[in-house]
Order: C-alpha cells, then sequence, then structure tokens
C-alpha cells in the first residue's frame, strides 16, 4: 500500500491550533541539552536544594546521577511523603475500542497490524463498568485506539456519562482532540486526560508515525493546552521510554509540563513512565537501552523536579518494581488490568495493545499497599 | 480554671485539631486518643461512603467531623462540596480550603470570602483557611466565619510560623478563634504559637511524617497545652538591654 506522505510538522484539517510558544521553548531547550557534560558535583548541588531549577533537573536525568540513585531515592520519598502522604490512588483503565487509524511501528493497535477489532456497544461498557465497580474501584481511565470513526467523541461522551453512575473519577486516554470536544467530554464526566508525546524527537517521531492524526507532531503536543482550555481539571504528560533517546524524551516531558503548570496553576499535573514493551505480532520489540535503574531514574527525576505532581506506574512493570515504587515515587497504580477490548465482566472482544507484567486483581494490590504501610485510596476527587 | 474553645457555639476542651489527610486509617484511632484530639478534619473527597476503606468508620463517633472542601478550585465548588458534606451526615461543621494554585497550594482569600459568606447564610459553622491578611480576616468576619485558619507555612511544609507576624496581627485585632492551619512542623512551634495568643493548631504532616505517630500526637498535645498556659499566665517580660543590674547606675542622683 503506497502511503502518502504528510509532512509531520503540520496541522492536519479539522485541527484547531492554538497560541502557544511552549513547543518551541521545548524543543529548543532538548535539543541543547547535553547530559554528557553535568559532573557528579552538579547531581550533588542538585541534590542539596528545596527546590530544583531545569539546570538541576538537567543535571539528576544525567548519566553522572546514576550512582545517586539511592540519595534521589531518600530524597524522592521524604518528598512524595511530604505531599502524598501514605497515599497510593488505585483505577484501572478500561479499553472501550481498539480500532486505529494510525500506522505506528511500535504500537499493537497499529492499522496494519491483523488483530481482532472490537468496540463496545453501550450495554457491553455498563456491564465492564458495573464489573469494575463491584472490585470496590473508583476511578477509571477510558481508552481507546485512535480513529475518529470507530469511537468518535459524541460515542466516548455517551460511556462517559455511563460511567458517572458508577465512578467519581473518570480520565481518558485517547487521540487528541480539540479544545470544544474536550469541553464536551468535561461536559460528559470526564476530568483527566492523559497524552503521551510518545518522543519529544521530532525526526524519531516522523520515522515512528507513518500515518494517520498521530503523525500531527505539533497537534499532539498541544493537546495538554486544549485540554485545559476546555475546562479539564488535571492532564498527564508522559514519553515513551525507549522509543528514542529516554534522558532527552524525560527532559522535555518535565519541562513541557512545568511550562503548564506555571500558565495554568489550577492544572493537576502528573505523569507516566511507560516503557516499550512487547507486543502482538511483534514480539521481540523490548525496551534496550531503558532498564529498571534507568526507568527508576526518570521516576524519581519527575518527583524531585515537579515534587507535587502525580506519577502513575504501569502495569507494564513487574509487580515487584511497582511496589517498590509506591511510597518512595509513584502515587497512582491500575490494578486488576486488561489492556484487551473490555474482559472485565466476560472474554474480552478485541486484543491487547501490549503486555502487561502485572495481572494482580485489585484485592491483591490492595493487600500488598496495605502490607507496605500505606494507605489504599479509591476515591479522592468530587466532581463538583 | 476552666478554659474551653468555643467555635461556633460549641465548645471543646481539646485545642488540638487533628488532620486526617496522611494517615494510614487504621492508626487514625490511635492518633486521635494520644493527641487527645475532639476535632478531626475530614477531606470529603477521600470519603468514600458506601465503598471501601472508608476513613469514616475509623473516626470514634464522640469526635466532631470538620469535613473539608479540598479539591474545590472557586467558591462555587467550595459550596457545593460543603453541601455534599451535610448530606452525607457530617454535621454543619465546614473547613474551607479554596485553593487554586496546584504547586504551592495557597489558599485563594478572595474565593474563600465569597463562599463563607453563602455558606455562613446556610446555616453552617464556617471555618476559613486562610492566607494571613488582615482586611481578608475583617472581610470573613464580616461574611458570618466562626473562626480564622491563617496558614503557618505552605501545607505539609512542616516549616513552623513564617507568618509569624502576621498571625500576631490577626490575634490582636480579630474577634474570633485564630486557628493556625497548615505549616506547623514541631511540637515546639505549636506551643510559640499557642503563647502568641492563638486559640488552636491544627497538625496532620508533622505527625503523620514522625517515626512514631501517636508519641508525636501526644507531644503536640502536651506543646499546646504548655503553650495555651504560658499565654494565660502571661509570658515575663523581655528586657531590651542585656540586663537589669541589681544596683541600678543611677542609683545615686538624690532628686
Amino acid at each position: 500500500m503506497k502511503i502518502k506522505k504528510t509532512d509531520h510538522m503540520q496541522y492536519m484539517d479539522g485541527m484547531e491550533a492554538i497560541e502557544s510558544d511552549f513547543m518551541e521553548k521545548v524543543l529548543t531547550a532538548m535539543k541543547e541539552y547535553d547530559y554528557d557534560q553535568y559532573s557528579s558535583r552538579d547531581v550533588e548541588t542538585a541534590l542539596n536544594k528545596a527546590q530544583l531549577s531545569i539546570e538541576d533537573y538537567a543535571a539528576i536525568l544525567s548519566p553522572a546521577a546514576m550512582p545517586y540513585l539511592e540519595d534521589m531515592a531518600r530524597k524522592a520519598t521524604a518528598e512524595t511523603r511530604k505531599h502524598f502522604g501514605n497515599s497510593v490512588s488505585l483505577f484501572t483503565p478500561l479499553y472501550i475500542a481498539n480500532y486505529c487509524e494510525n500506522q505506528c511501528v511500535y504500537c499493537g493497535f497499529s492499522i496494519t497490524n491483523k488483530i481482532n477489532r472490537a468496540t463496545l456497544s453501550m450495554q457491553e461498557a455498563e456491564d465492564e463498568l458495573k464489573a469494575i465497580a463491584a472490585t470496590g474501584l473508583k476511578e477509571i481511565l477510558f481508552l481507546t485506539g485512535e480513529s475518529r470513526l470507530k469511537s468518535g467523541v459524541e460515542y466516548i461522551g455517551e460511556t462517559i456519562k455511563l460511567a458517572t453512575k458508577y465512578f467519581s473519577t473518570i480520565g481518558i486516554e485517547i487521540y487528541p482532540l480539540n479544545t470544544e470536544e474536550y469541553a464536551f467530554l468535561h461536559s460528559c464526566g470526564a476530568d483527566f486526560v492523559s497524552v503521551y508525546q510518545e518522543t519529544y524527537n521530532t525526526d524519531t517521531y516522523e520515522l515512528v508515525h507513518l500515518r494517520g492524526s498521530k503523525r500531527s507532531f505539533p497537534y499532539r503536543f498541544h493537546a495538554q493546552e486544549r485540554a485545559l482550555l476546555g475546562g479539564l481539571r488535571g492532564v498527564a504528560f508522559g514519553a515513551l521510554l525507549g522509543l528514542d533517546d529516554f534522558r532527552k524524551d524525560a527532559f522535555a516531558a518535565g519541562l513541557h509540563a512545568l511550562l503548564i503548570q506555571q500558565k495554568y496553576p489550577h492544572a493537576e499535573i502528573s505523569f507516566s513512565t511507560p516503557r516499550l514493551r512487547p507486543y502482538i505480532n511483534n514480539a521481540e520489540n523490548n525496551s534496550k537501552d531503558v532498564h529498571e535503574k534507568q526507568l527508576l531514574q526518570v521516576m524519581l527525576a519527575y518527583r524531585l523536579f515537579m515534587p507535587y505532581a502525580g506519577i502513575t506506574i504501569s502495569t507494564r512493570e513487574r509487580a515487584g518494581f511497582r511496589d517498590h515504587v509506591i511510597g518512595m515515587v509513584a502515587t497512582k497504580m491500575s490494578a486488576g488490568v486488561s489492556v484487551g477490548v473490555g474482559g472485565h465482566s466476560e472474554e474480552q472482544k478485541g486484543d491487547e495493545q501490549f503486555e502487561i507484567s502485572d495481572e494482580r486483581n485489585v484485592k491483591e494490590v490492595h493487600q500488598m499497599i496495605r502490607s507496605k504501610g500505606l494507605q489504599p485510596v479509591f476515591t479522592d476527587y468530587i466532581r463538583v | 480554671m476552666s478554659d474551653m474553645l468555643t467555635i461556633g457555639g460549641h465548645t471543646f476542651q481539646s485545642r488540638f485539631i487533628l488532620g486526617s489527610g496522611k494517615f494510614s486509617l487504621e492508626i487514625m484511632k490511635a492518633v486521635i486518643e494520644h493527641g487527645e484530639a475532639e476535632i478531626v478534619t475530614l477531606a470529603l473527597r477521600r470519603a468514600n461512603t458506601g465503598g471501601e476503606e472508608n476513613i469514616l468508620d475509623y473516626i470514634p463517633k464522640e469526635i466532631t467531623l470538620l469535613p473539608n472542601t479540598s479539591g474545590a478550585r472557586n467558591a462555587e465548588e467550595a459550596v457545593r462540596i460543603a453541601r455534599l458534606s451535610r448530606e452525607l451526615g457530617c454535621g454543619d461543621f465546614v473547613k474551607l480550603e479554596v485553593i487554586h494554585d496546584s504547586k504551592y497550594l495557597l489558599p485563594d482569600n478572595y474565593e474563600t470570602i465569597k463562599a463563607t459568606e453563602i455558606l455562613a447564610k446556610e446555616g453552617f459553622i464556617v471555618m476559613p483557611y486562610m492566607y494571613p491578611d488582615l482586611y481578608a480576616a475583617r472581610s470573613l468576619v464580616n461574611a458570618g466565619a466562626a473562626a480564622v485558619m491563617p496558614l503557618g507555612a505552605p501545607i505539609g511544609s512542616n516549616k513552623g510560623l513564617s507568618t509569624k507576624d502576621f498571625i500576631q496581627i490577626l490575634v490582636d485585632e480579630i474577634n474570633l478563634p485564630i486557628i493556625v492551619d497548615a505549616g506547623i512542623g514541631r511540637p515546639s512551634q505549636a506551643c510559640e504559637a499557642m503563647e502568641m495568643g492563638v486559640d488552636a493548631i491544627m497538625c496532620n504532616t508533622a505527625i503523620a511524617t514522625a517515626n512514631d505517630v501517636a508519641l508525636m500526637a501526644k507531644a503536640f498535645k502536651q506543646a499546646i497545652e504548655a503553650g495555651r498556659a504560658a499565654y494565660l499566665a502571661g509570658l515575663g517580660r523581655v528586657l531590651n538591654f542585656k540586663a537589669e543590674a541589681s544596683s541600678p547606675l543611677t542609683g545615686f542622683l538624690e532628686d
């Protein structure tokens, strides 16, 4: 199939452009970020500060900080405790569709990947929501593949309305939208939006997003800002670590979040730290550079740079890793996860996006959190 | 001597108000007992009513609940959360928190005043968390607040009485209970605030992040009592010069 090559730095038809210079700022700073220039002295200076500057953040993300992981972990634990106490929030993702119109070389949902595709009907969605609510969870995250045709904004809005009957907190991790569309989903009951930039390296971004609306780098970049303009309360940031130079990507994601926080001080900021995982029909693909040590370094750097930001730990990571980073750095974790479409009440309808490593149910995760002297939190939000 | 704390017509023996946001639920009870707190705040957004892990199950029935409006970004949201708390049976007390800044978590005095006015008219006993500003405090009094709760330092910082001079102005000028809320990190700081004439102390993080939370709760209780006693006793004067000589230098003067 011949692919029509579009300019990945341009908007496509129907994509809203907002006035913001954040993309230029982030890309320029990332380009100039030479992490090899930092020394152990720079890292020590950063760790002795109460509030880290961007330069300090650059230092603790550098290779020079690797021998300081223990020091960073101790400082991060104190910061997490100070800002979040003993709490660890629990949620579960619900994939309501896995149709996708993008061709992304690293994703199981890619349009060229031969997998079982599905969209949940309203009845099926409600069955899933009931089954999840029965586990005690009060927070849900809706996910779709990126298909405006098969899982349109209206459809997503309807499922969100359904979810308000059972859940106090509703997040969405779907394709980027225009401001008005975010406002519509907010009116349906969604309050938190996650959009991961995958990589902030525009050249790599072009190479891994071959076609589809996701190919537009700037539209994706400005999604958090449009979401906040649409009235959403919180936005999540993240890079898919391992897709490109993870230090530069993490640096860019942190700076991106900082700029948004400064412009929208009321916004609740959070980070996710997904690593590349093996996915369906491509089991060989794995993150080769981002091992657990590096992953932890990124998480610690996010915590120390923006101590008040939430950090979510994914089920992509093994149980042992997840259990140790809560309380230290992560403030939210998923439980009872299915990454196929549906799968909580009946058999799942569609195939998974990637493989998960931690398959524990809500009760097991709950018990683990308790056993560490931490407090599992189901409800942390009132929709007003 | 009877020395009760009166807020909105309710009297309390203890001047220690415990925040509940950062504890594990099962140790809440021990902390309340050791601190002998009679008022405990309750973040309504954490009250998983009807579900698992309901914080209300861990607070003894004789304790006065002080539901707060954490999560509210403006007056309208705070009012709605307060009304919800009353519907849930949490009583008429409400600790008003209106915060529009996710980094410093500083209260928005303007929105707080607006919400106080609405809620006081609806019969709530409104205890607003505020930045210690005299004009705002006066407006809160006029709006019908039952107490004023200035911050000592940013929430969770354990930095103590960074705003000491401004709290002293409120103590001197505002005819309502003044309760230092947020920032108190050590029992000695709680004691210092009480010596200044503050009416009560609210504390959470300093206890929740201690190694022995029950013992720290007890230390706060004692410090608050000591500070109150010192205030009532009237602190001894402080000399401006090095010392007061027992044989004055001017003692030779005859007329």
